[in-house]
């Protein structure tokens, strides 16, 4: 099988996290969507290593799940101490940062 | 460029030999006293503050009158001598030692240095003596004698110190004692105002001098006089001539020479006594000695000699145009001194002709001119200080004595026959007549009609002062008081005898058998005698300036003794009093040059500043806030926003790499 598929299928998982992450309000929604870039990262990462025969971008894979483990739990916990202040887990209402 | 200086310079074989320099031992070694007792007076004095009030006049009279005594020691010492060894030097500590710079403060006792010493403590001594009189009554009587004696330490430190920086030390002591003397009357504004003219004028001159020290170290690596004066042959010519003329520019500002002539005058706001020891008999003549210390550069070129010729006599002539027209005592006498240090620059102009002629001058000039302010001092002692002749007159009979000193000392300066000046200005003006070619009969012309105009404005202020009707009879001072004219004390007039019986005697035990000539040789070298082919053969000259002498006195007779002083002066005058009156314009030519276009330039420079930094300055910050103002409403608190900006940022990103890598 080509790995030009593979391609393919990583940047239209890229895609659909990308709109996902732009258009979703609720903050468990973005956060699942930016899980799924991440993860069309690590299929190209894989599907480069592949196809040059070399394991640099496997151990790179390893290494970006290793990061978003570590995000994710920094990441649900602002988000659940959002949601306790506020009553509210939508990323628009958590707007209080600004000029 | 070089090729026509060159010529203009004599081969540095031909300069005179420099004198063997030995250490110095028995009394020459306590020569360090010599300015470390005015010092220390000078020390006690501000210190002890209103504690000294009582006995501070005396103590600064005694470290003045010690030094005297120790220097006529070193000097009777030395006489005895012979001629080559006449030269020793002091190393009293290392100074300054920074990398390549070295300078030692070090004394140099030769002849020149060692006649300056007795003149500075030798008058001082006197002048201080004088001042016990005539600051008597004055509240800051301490703070006088302590600026004095700080003076006289300052002037010592000048002349015997062994290199340049040890005299730009001493020249900037006279400097500042000469300021805070000036200004003495603090509560005048006319003397802070005159202060500060006189130390600005000098920091013109001051920074020549130092440019030149600069030079010398430079092209040389060192700035002691024995080091200077061996190596100075191998300095180009242009070099040389700038050398010259910054220090010819530092010796004309001290010594109130054209163009920087026009604060001499208005020190005299100072005390009399300040006025006789500083402004007349020895600070002003420092440029004199400069010029003849560092005779082994002048020596070798005739270009920078011929400038310090042409000031002298420029300067000789203003001096003596203008001292026609003034009222004021002592801006008479100031102007006859911008005047006669005139003909002393025109004498060590002349070069190896003159060195000596004109330190002669100098000498005995410092004697009558001193007597003279002292005479003048005297009679404002007795008219309640005023100063304006016009409101003197007939005042022969009332002060004798005053009377007697200022007479000969009048004499002295006009150049009587065979008292002091007859010598010492007739040895001028004859040198000045036998130089070759035009300089000779512009020279000696000029020098021989100053000598005119000196007999002018001297008789007249004569006549004006103590002949004639008594015009302050029917006057009052400025204060209201009635005038009731009286003989000094003892303190004062004993100083002026000892100053006219140098007025009288001291040209001729000087100038009898070559003694200050042959004494000063081993630092000046040999004086030249006459070249033939001058202008005027030296024998008839002094008839010549005698004849020219006896007119102006006899003008002055019919002019101003001919008919009644007004008590008010004269207006409308003719134009070249009224331009005299004005100081030949000095003081507007000065403002009009310098003054005025420095307003203009700090006023452009000024609005360039408000206008063009501080508007790039605020220009930049109002730019940058504004925008900024703008800028920040892009974050807007969305989180989705900023994602889609992001999105946008690496979409562009890869686009641009995409396209600069298939393109």
């Amino acid at each position: 099988m080509s790995p030009t598929y593979y391609l393919l299928l990583s940047a239209l998982l890229f895609a659909i996290g990308a709109v996902g992450v732009l258009v979703r309000r609720n903050a468990i929604v973005v956060f699942m969507c930016i899980e799924l870039m991440l993860n069309a990262v690590n299929l190209t990462l894989v599907t480069f290593s592949r196809i040059n025969g070399q394991l640099d971008g496997q151990v790179m894979a390893f290494f970006v799940m290793v990061v978003a483990a570590a995000e994710v739990v920094v990441g649900l916990a602002i988000i659940m101490s959002i949601f306790r202040t506020r009553r509210t887990a939508s990323v628009d209402d958590a707007n209080l940062l600004k000029y | 460029m070089n090729a026509p200086l060159n010529v203009l310079v004599a081969a540095a074989e031909t300069t005179s030999e420099l004198p063997h320099v030995g250490p110095a031992t028995g009394m020459a070694s306590l020569a360090w006293l010599l300015f470390v007792l005015p010092a220390a007076g000078a020390l006690v004095l501000f210190v002890a503050g209103r504690a000294a009030n009582k006995w501070g006049h005396w103590l600064g009279v005694l470290t003045v009158v010690a030094s005297f005594a120790l220097g006529l020691a070193i000097f009777l010492e030395t006489v005895g001598l012979p001629a080559e060894e006449r030269t020793r030097e002091i190393s009293l500590f290392d100074w300054i030692a920074v990398a390549g710079l070295h300078v030692d403060f070090g004394l140099r006792l030769d002849p020149l240095s060692l006649t300056f010493v007795l003149l500075i403590t030798g008058v001082g001594s006197l002048i201080h003596i004088y001042s016990t009189g005539y600051m008597g009554h004055d509240p800051g009587r301490r703070r006088f004698f302590a600026q004095l004696n700080l003076f006289v330490a300052a002037m010592l430190v000048l002349v015997l110190g062994n290199n340049f920086v040890m005299l730009y030390l001493g020249w900037e002591g006279v400097g500042l004692a000469s300021y805070l003397l000036i200004g003495f009357y603090q509560d005048r504004p006319s003397a802070a105002t005159a202060a500060k003219k006189a130390f600005l004028m000098n920091r013109v001159g001051d920074v020549g001098l130092a440019i030149a020290i600069f030079l010398l170290w430079t092209n040389l690596g060192t700035v002691q006089y024995t080091e200077v004066f061996e190596n100075i042959g191998t300095l180009d010519a242009g070099v040389l001539i700038a050398i010259t003329v910054l220090l010819l520019l530092g010796a004309c500002g001290k010594s109130g020479q054209f163009p920087l002539q026009a604060w001499l005058p208005d020190a005299m706001e100072g005390p009399t006594p300040v006025s006789a020891l500083i402004h007349a008999a020895t600070m002003v003549t420092a440029g004199v000695y400069l010029i003849a210390r560092t005779h082994p550069i002048y020596d070798l070129t005739t270009t920078g000699r011929l400038v310090v010729a042409l000031v002298g006599v420029v300067t000789l002539l203003i001096g003596a145009i203008i001292g026609c027209a003034y009222d004021d005592i002592k801006k008479v006498l100031a102007y006859s001194t911008v005047s006669q240090i005139g003909y002393m620059f025109l004498a060590v102009g002349l070069g190896p002709a003159g060195y000596a002629l004109g330190i002669f001058h100098l000498l005995t000039h410092g004697f009558f001119k001193a007597g003279l302010f002292l005479g003048a001092g005297s009679v404002m002692h007795a008219m309640n200080d005023d100063v304006d002749m016009r409101r003197y007159g007939g005042l022969a009979r009332y002060m004798p004595i005053t009377f007697i000193t200022f007479g000969l000392g009048y004499l002295a300066l006009i150049g009587f026959p065979f008292l002091s000046g007859y010598f010492s200005k007739d040895a001028i003006i004859e040198a000045a007549f036998a130089e070759p070619g035009w300089q000779g009969w512009a020279f000696g012309g000029a020098a021989t009609l100053a000598a005119g105009l000196t007999a002018f404005y001297m008789t007249r202020l004569v006549l004006m002062t103590f002949f004639g009707e008594k015009r302050w009879e029917k006057l009052k001072s400025a204060d209201g008081r009635d005038y009731h004219p009286h003989e000094s004390p003892i303190s004062m007039t004993a100083p002026m005898i000892v100053l006219a019986l140098g007025s009288i005697g001291a040209g001729f035990l000087l100038s009898n058998g070559h003694v200050l000539i042959d004494w000063l040789a081993p630092s000046l070298g040999e004086l030249e005698e006459h070249a033939a082919g001058g202008a005027l053969p030296h024998e008839i000259v002094p008839w010549i300036v005698v004849g020219f002498s006896a007119l102006g006195v006899l003008i002055a007779l019919l002019v101003v003794g001919g008919r009644p002083t007004p008590v008010e002066r004269p207006e409308p005058v003719s134009l070249p009093v009224r331009a005299a009156r004005r100081d030949l314009y000095a003081n507007a030519i000065n403002e009009a040059l310098i003054a005025r276009p420095g307003v203009w330039l700090s006023r452009a420079l000024v609005y360039v500043d408000n206008r063009g930094v501080d508007g790039v300055v605020n220009g930049t910050a109002a730019m940058l806030g504004g925008s900024s103002g703008r800028l920040r409403r892009l974050q807007t608190g969305f989180v989705r926003s900023y994602a889609l900006s992001m999105l946008g940022g690496t979409v562009l990103v890869v686009a641009a790499l995409l396209a600069v890598r298939f393109a």
